[in-house]
């Protein structure tokens, strides 16, 4: 071995760690996943029964659950989309109009995103419970008992409830994005907007939301690749029910794993929903690309 | 006109911070009360405060252990992550390495491929490794799970050092690992901070690999054992609180410590 071989060698030793990590743990499962997703296989007995593409089409032919299950997180994805980074970005607006207790804002509003989706479905489900609940002790007080109900188990506010709490969540993540994407507009564009006389609703129509589209279309794509893959806070709220009212993906595909003992539908499942979830990660790039462009 | 406005804006931050506020308020509140006045009692300050809750919830919930399962998980996955992935950050920009670029896009490449069902794969392979219900599977899936996103962030830094001081430091007689242990490595401090952050939160309040790999309860970390406890206690509300608690206030007080550094830290996260 030369000098220059042996220079390359020691190189990448640096590499191996990081390679190596990825080959057992990231290649290796995605090969695996695939593999799994063509077989009935009940995760212990050492025979799989190779069945090429049956549980793709058992799922997209009958299996009504588990596209319940991605309409139910589509319904909160869309409910996040609108509301939380509505809210979040009207209040972006205001702080970033409004200079003091900038940071203020900031820290609060961030404490929710970063408590975990368990501590916070735990604590939401005591505040929504039924008898003893604080939501509706409260309106029971303001002569509204007629509006309260048990919250998480009543199959018509289930989902609903769910989405309530995952945007409580989100909404300072959404908020923290979009004020760093005001902050980032230059002040004197508005300065100058102003003595041309332009009135606020004109300057946020014209400069800012233009300004702002790709910081839009990141807190977009992010709430949605992130809201599909809503899991923690079911488990620790409804566990999917009543019934499957608040039934997801991911709980689906565990349900299949560990209740029902079939790895290879469940990685199936979970071969779909990547793909779906790749197809939107798709559009973002190439809308991004799109954008920067023009 | 202008002062309307601004009162209205003021009002409804306020507003804003209170909802962000309150149930975190709720959880201490309802800790302090009794399996009777948790129910009846809506104050905000008990009448009675039961600070044994915390004892009770600490000895019946196996608090203790979860408590040190978190706190171990999350430092050995932390210092797993700053180190592979900053030898592997440094090898790909500062020294020849033939197929660097086609190592770093596949290195980094789960962070553009969602493969949500992952988990399925990974815990047939701890499985056939013998890993399951052990730290060892678990620390290795989580330390892989962090490895993408520090990677880039690494790569992007080093390639922003000066040659300068590597050329000087060579002269010196540093020979490569000397070179990242004493330039390399203390120049990336705020790099450092970020995976530090990113990689602790995501730890700590980890569920699903948790609930698939740890089955014995004297491995589980808190999410794990909040919803084990959430099993046994399901009506203990005041118990309950308390548990919710002693998971969360620690993440709390060192979010209010370091908010500046968490706050860039998640939002380098978010913008990758």
């Amino acid at each position: 071995m030369n000098r220059t071989t042996k220079d390359y060698v020691k190189n990448y030793l640096f590499v191996v760690p990081a390679v190596l990590m990825f080959i057992v743990f990231s290649a290796y499962p995605f090969y695996k996943i695939i593999e799994l997703s063509l077989v009935r296989w009940d995760g212990i007995s050492p025979v799989m029964q190779f069945i090429g593409l049956d549980n793709f089409t058992h799922i997209f032919t009958s299996n009504p659950t588990w596209w319940l299950s991605v309409r139910n997180a589509l319904y909160v994805t869309a409910l996040a989309l609108v509301f939380q980074n509505g809210l979040a970005l009207f209040l972006a607006y205001i702080v970033d109009k409004d200079i003091k207790g900038k940071n203020f804002y900031r820290t609060i509003f961030f404490l929710p995103p970063i408590l975990s989706g368990i501590a916070v479905g735990i604590i939401w489900n005591w505040i929504l419970q039924g008898d003893y609940g604080l939501l509706n002790q409260l309106l029971i007080r303001l002569n509204l008992s007629g509006l309260a109900r048990s919250w998480m188990s009543n199959p018509r506010t289930a989902l609903t409830s769910i989405a309530v709490i995952h945007m409580w969540q989100g909404l300072g993540w959404g908020f923290l994005i979009l004020l760093a994407g005001l902050q980032s507009i230059p002040r004197d564009i508005y300065e100058a907007a102003r003595i041309d006389g332009a009135c606020e609703f004109k300057v946020f129509t014209k400069i800012t939301a233009p300004l702002m589209i790709p910081t839009f279309f990141i807190v977009s794509i992010l709430t949605i690749l992130g809201t599909m893959r809503i899991y923690d806070i079911i488990v620790a709220t409804t566990g999917g029910g009543p019934g499957y009212h608040t039934e997801v993906p991911i709980s689906r595909i565990i349900a299949t794993m560990l209740g029902s003992s079939r790895f290879g539908y469940a990685s199936a499942m979970g071969v779909v929903f990547g793909l779906m979830l790749l197809v939107i990660s798709i559009i973002q790039i190439k809308m991004s690309k799109k954008m920067e462009r023009t | 006109m202008r002062k309307i406005t601004g009162i209205f804006n003021h009002s409804i931050l306020i507003i804003m911070v209170i909802v962000c506020i309150f149930p975190m308020v709720w959880v201490v509140s309802s800790s302090l009360k009794s399996q009777q006045t948790v129910f009846t009692d809506m104050s905000l300050i008990p009448s009675e405060m039961q600070f044994e809750n915390y004892t009770r919830t600490w000895q019946q919930g196996n608090f203790g252990d979860y408590f040190f399962n978190s706190v171990y998980y999350t430092v050995i996955v932390v210092f797993g992550v700053l180190f592979i992935s900053s030898l592997a950050g440094f090898g790909l920009t500062r020294l020849k390495i033939p197929g660097k670029n086609i190592i770093f896009i596949i290195l980094i490449s789960t962070m553009m491929i969602p493969i949500p069902g992952a988990f399925i794969a990974l815990y047939v392979l701890l499985a056939n490794l013998g890993l399951i219900n052990t730290r060892t599977g678990y620390i290795l899936c989580m330390i892989n799970g962090g490895l993408p996103f520090a990677i880039f962030l690494f790569k992007s830094f080093f390639e922003g050092i000066s040659k300068d001081l590597e050329d000087a430091a060579k002269i010196d007689g540093c020979n490569k690992f000397q070179l990242y242990m004493k330039i390399a490595m203390p120049l990336s401090k705020p790099i450092i901070a970020i995976v530090v952050i990113h990689n602790a939160l995501m730890v700590w309040n980890e569920y699903i690999l948790a609930m698939l790999v740890l089955t014995d309860r004297k491995l589980m970390p808190l999410q794990r054992g909040l919803m084990v406890f959430q099993g046994t206690h399901i009506a203990d509300y005041h118990l309950l609180m308390a548990g919710i608690a002693i998971t969360t206030i620690p993440i709390i007080i060192i979010y209010f410590l370091m908010q500046k550094h968490i706050i860039s830290g998640v939002m380098a996260g978010a913008l990758k």
